[in-house]
């Protein structure tokens, strides 16, 4: 019977046929935790009666979300968390890297064809390498660092078919809020959105990392990139890989089939409070704004710095905005840095930060105060997420948040180059 | 017994804000949840209160935080039209019930609500809608009183031995 991609997966995994609606315990390639959903997933293995974890070198564990300790709890927190990694021989990335999905997919710890598991929604990034990765909460967590497995029910796929070239200044950002726009916060509930088209073969890793990574955003279980040559590349210089096929059949079911075509699409912004509200960046242009947040796992790339850097030229950034930039890891912090944008954006007058979640979770630091407005290149714009429940936080992409910074307005990116 | 009324899209930041994350007691996470975006919930809400919300509850970050507030604000019982996929694994594991109606009809904080699982309905101002029963897979997870205890009772998984649902 023809498969998606996702029920191929499984099957490789199992070693038998799986399809779409099968329920398995299924082993994990990986389970990443993380200093804000670890503790209690450390916890819950202790009330599970674990005692050795299933298999230290498949758990990831690293601190992103409340770094360097923003509190005397978070300290105590990640002080449990070290411990916890010296004794069952777990290694820990601790700070020192930057934000969990970043990290995981550049040291090679995700693979196309594996099934990862992480304690944190975005988790789904990894689907960009062509990995089956979902996010879970912390008890699931708990009996997965114990038993290497978890039920697991196979889910539906939802094509999503991108043709066309992106305009200068448009790209993966812009075309995954006009999906979250399209099918709306709940569209993919218990699905995969399985990537595909010339625009995503086209795209580059860091365009489909942001596509796989806001899944989520849509209720999707995972999102997917088939691998090519791009994965394949980007996973072979991380770790040792043979690359083989991996992609859905022709004739697979899908829950749904959409095409889109992104010659046309303009720049796109979800407007508070929810992450399906999305407008083109003309409907809100002129919108003063008292902070722009250029950064998290969804846009905190080199590639994003890159955007910024053409907008910024050698202007300044408005000085009525806070601009906090923050590269999502060390390695994109260094690529950004000896390309000069580093410097660029500290001469403009932006805060550069050093790799983590920062505003982004809304518990660090950057919140907002009642009444302001942020734009930010992160994932959501939930009521409260950033700060104070009376604040308003807008989405965009990195280029549209610079043309934004410079303005002190929601501005067009293409209109400021 | 009080019915606490929440529309679509209700996500995990409103139901515990980001800030307090450090925070694992269930009992001192209920003074904190819906903070800010339905500050009467913390100080009226008392055990046994249902919560019957629209569209994709839970939605957002995989806080498990978000219903371990909730059960420790005395909440066991959630009815909404659907829920967000990771937050309805965390209610199970936290010993919450999800219960999913997608026909549930406008339910005020006046109505009449009573809540058969096992029999299939919701019972609201006199009219029964049915729900969803919970994924055969989840049943023994619930039956077994959640993850934890579920997982102490046994020694090893069995993967890979899946069954069609």
């Amino acid at each position: 019977m023809a498969k998606t991609i996702v029920e191929k997966i499984f099957s490789r995994i199992c070693e038998r046929d799986m399809s779409a609606g099968d329920v398995m315990m299924a082993p994990v390639d990986g389970a990443m935790i993380h200093d804000i959903t670890g503790p209690l997933a450390i916890h819950k293995f202790h009330e599970m009666g674990g005692e050795r974890v299933f298999d230290p070198s498949k758990v990831i564990m690293l601190f992103d979300h409340q770094v360097p300790a923003d509190s005397i709890s978070a300290a105590e927190l990640q002080q449990f968390m070290r411990s916890f990694a010296s004794e069952q021989g777990i290694f820990n990335y601790d700070l020192r890297e930057g934000v969990c999905h970043q990290v995981v997919l550049e040291k090679g710890r995700a693979a196309p064809g594996e099934i990862i598991v992480g304690s944190d929604s975005h988790t789904c990034m990894y689907g960009a390498v062509g990995a089956f990765a979902t996010g879970i909460g912390s008890t699931d967590m708990g009996f997965v660092l114990r038993y290497g497995a978890l039920y697991f029910r196979v889910p539906e796929s939802i094509r999503v078919d991108v043709s066309g070239t992106f305009p200068e200044w448009v790209g993966a950002k812009d075309f995954i809020l006009s999906l979250a726009g399209d099918i709306g916060a709940d569209g993919a509930t218990y699905q995969a959105l399985e990537f595909t088209g010339e625009a995503i073969r086209r795209m580059d890793m860091a365009g489909r990392m942001t596509c796989c990574n806001m899944a989520i955003e849509m209720g999707g279980k995972a999102g997917i990139v088939p691998p090519d040559k791009t994965t394949w590349a980007y996973v072979g210089e991380r770790r040792d890989s043979v690359p083989f096929d991996l992609a859905s059949d022709e004739g697979a079911s899908y829950a749904a089939w959409k095409s889109y075509d992104v010659s046309d699409l303009e720049p796109q912004v979800a407007v508070p409070h929810n992450v399906d509200h999305v407008v083109a960046v003309g409907e809100v242009a002129g919108t003063p704004v008292d902070q722009v947040f250029i950064g998290s796992c969804t846009n905190g790339r080199f590639e994003d710095f890159r955007d910024v850097a053409g907008i910024l030229g050698n202007r300044r950034f408005s000085d009525d905005v806070r601009v906090i930039i923050i590269p999502a890891s060390r390695e994109e912090y260094l690529k950004t840095l000896r390309a000069g944008y580093i410097e660029r954006f500290v001469e403009a007058g932006a805060l550069v930060e050093a790799p983590c979640c920062g505003p982004c979770m809304g518990g660090a630091f950057g919140l907002l105060a009642p009444g302001e407005v942020s734009l930010s290149t992160s994932n959501r714009n939930f009521r409260g997420r950033q700060g104070s429940a009376e604040a308003e936080v807008y989405l965009a992409s990195a280029a549209t948040a610079a043309a934004t910074a410079i303005a002190g307005e929601i501005t067009d990116p293409r209109e400021v180059v | 017994m009080r019915i606490w009324v929440f529309g679509d899209d209700i996500d995990t930041d409103a139901i515990i804000p980001g800030r307090y994350l450090t925070i694992y007691d269930p009992k001192e996470l209920a003074m904190h949840a819906f903070e800010g975006t339905r500050d009467a919930f913390r100080t009226d809400v008392r055990e046994g209160d249902i919560i019957v919300a629209g569209r994709n509850f839970g939605c957002g970050s995989s806080r498990e935080h978000a219903p371990l507030a909730l059960r420790g604000a005395g909440v066991r019982l959630i009815v909404a039209r659907s829920f967000a996929r990771i937050f309805y694994r965390n209610a199970i594991n936290t010993g919450i019930l999800p219960v999913v109606c997608p026909d549930i009809g406008d339910i005020g904080e006046k109505s009449r609500i009573a809540v058969h699982p096992e029999a299939g309905y919701v019972e609201a101002d006199g009219v029964q809608y049915r729900i969803e029963p919970v994924p055969a897979f989840l049943r023994k997870i619930v039956d077994a009183g959640g993850l934890v205890p579920y997982a102490r009772e046994i020694e090893e998984v069995e993967t890979c031995t899946g069954s069609r649902q």
